[in-house]
């Protein structure tokens, strides 16, 4: 072949054929597989849902599993009885919808199902001065209530994120964290049973009714987390940075659910 | 061998011995050491650089004569990261649970030292035929040691083989548990896959003296 591929002409026109090729490339595959993904990412959210209700295909004391991700949708129907969405501003609830209400809305904002409400954007929302809509999702066990709310914080690297599920005195039930990209065997571990699993039976409210939040501590006061009247959970070694942001989510996020709770 | 000529089976079969990729050339250890920890793990990463390496050395081999040399690693570097997204993407939209765990280590492929160094050696140099089996065969001799790796810190750390218990219960002291063997922790931290390769590559030197250098 004649092409002369060492002059500078050809290096760059090699270079922006190669881009735009590329380019295409993998646009192409990403809108290809992108319902796929969506579907999953969908599945996934009700499978964590579920999981921090209790529902889950847990055996034994070993590793998380979920309900099975093509039962999921059906399981998902059956036992989150209610989901209703509280619109907030400034600490106060200014509307509450049901979950139909919210997803048969013209507003481009909404018209969602709640469970596929973005924390993120949300959060976003309340930056722009704008309410924050708070989706919160209901499963009736003969009578006993249990509500699930989604948090969102920041770890060491990037997101985390999780659902705490509480009773009407806001008495945790269940909890399932997940992160993007923390450290695996250490801030990673937030994801472990061990941990998750602590948060049972802690208290978010004192007896007179202040929020307190739980703190994921280091004082290693209760490592095996028997008193859950201290407000605090034992942490992660050598995960400081996770631990704190999952102590920061839980104390913003679930904070703002406060009014709904107080009248119940 | 019909399909296969003596040269081309070589170049399959040399690299799963006498110039694997981790043993003799010791590249990729940084994703040996990683993810290890479980055999399945180790499965799925040889089965992902497989396809990379596979593919990849095919495409620069065809665009040998027209890759500019002054941009070559970049050139390789693009061919990498592209494979490896769409991998990744792939992953995601039909083996999600999978992709969930292996996220971070999807991304690491682009680091493997094994891929850009085959495109740099083989794939410039040769025809897409054979850096094709050039590839498949450093791809399966990373995948051997990643596995036999994998097979003995899963075994000895954890009690299990694919997340499926074959000693017995730790907890009910049954099986090889009920006469006092306890699994060993150690097995899980990253310094003991090197310690194991260590093992793999002293086994396979003093098998062939010729492997060893003065």
């Amino acid at each position: 072949m004649a092409v002369n591929t060492d002059k500078n002409s050809y290096t760059i026109l090699f270079a922006v054929v190669m881009v735009l090729v590329v380019g295409s490339l993998l646009a192409f595959t990403a809108s290809a597989l992108k319902p796929n993904i969506k579907e999953n990412e969908r599945i996934e959210k009700q499978q964590n849902i579920l999981y921090a209700m209790g529902i889950n295909g847990n055996e034994g004391t070993g590793d998380i599993t979920f309900v099975d991700a093509k039962k999921a949708e059906a399981k998902f129907a059956t036992n989150v009885s209610e989901q209703i969405v509280l619109e907030v501003k400034d600490g106060k609830i200014i509307n509450e919808m049901t979950g139909e209400e919210f997803a048969n809305s013209e507003d481009t904002d909404k018209g969602i199902e709640p469970y596929l409400i973005d924390v993120k954007k949300q959060q976003t929302r309340v930056k722009e001065g704008k309410s924050r809509y708070l989706p919160l999702f209901i499963s009736d066990n003969n009578g006993q209530k249990v509500y699930v709310a989604p948090i969102r914080g920041k770890g060491l690297w990037d997101a985390i994120w999780g659902y705490v599920a509480i009773d009407k005195k806001m008495v945790v039930q269940g909890a399932f964290f997940d992160h993007k990209g923390e450290t695996p065997g250490l801030g990673a571990n937030i994801k472990q049973r061990y941990f998750m699993d602590d948060f049972t039976g802690e208290r978010l409210l004192s007896d007179e009714g202040v929020f307190r939040g739980i703190t994921v501590a280091k004082g290693n006061n209760d490592p095996k987390n028997e008193d859950k009247d201290d407000y605090e959970v034992d942490a992660l070694a050598g995960a400081t940075i996770t631990g704190d942001g999952v102590s920061a989510m839980i104390k913003k996020d679930l904070k703002l659910y406060l009014p709904y709770f107080k009248n119940l | 061998m019909g399909l296969l000529s003596k040269k081309d089976t070589k170049l399959i079969t040399d690299p799963l011995a006498d110039n694997n990729p981790i043993t003799i050339q010791v590249l990729g250890i940084c994703s040996a050491l990683a993810i290890t920890a479980e055999l399945k793990a180790s499965l799925v990463m040889g089965i992902a650089v497989l396809f990379v390496l596979g593919v990849g050395n095919v495409v620069i081999s065809l665009l040998r004569n027209l890759i500019p040399s002054k941009i070559r690693i970049i050139v390789q570097l693009i061919v990498v990261a592209s494979l490896v997204i769409i991998v990744d993407q792939v992953l995601k939209a039909f083996a999600f649970e999978l992709s969930k765990t292996l996220s971070v280590f999807i991304g690491l492929i682009i680091t493997n030292c094994i891929i850009m160094g085959r495109f740099e050696a083989f794939a410039l140099g040769n025809g897409p035929w054979k850096s094709f089996l050039d590839g498949i065969g450093n791809a399966l001799g990373y995948a051997v040691i990643l596995i036999i790796v994998g097979f003995f810190r899963e075994l000895l750390g954890s009690g299990t083989l694919f997340g499926i218990p074959v000693l017995g219960d730790p907890i009910e002291k049954t099986g090889v548990y009920s006469i006092g063997y306890e699994n060993n922790g150690f097995m899980l931290m990253p310094p003991m896959a090197l310690i194991i390769v260590g093992l793999i590559i002293w086994v396979q030197r003093s098998r062939n003296k010729d492997l060893i250098e003065d």
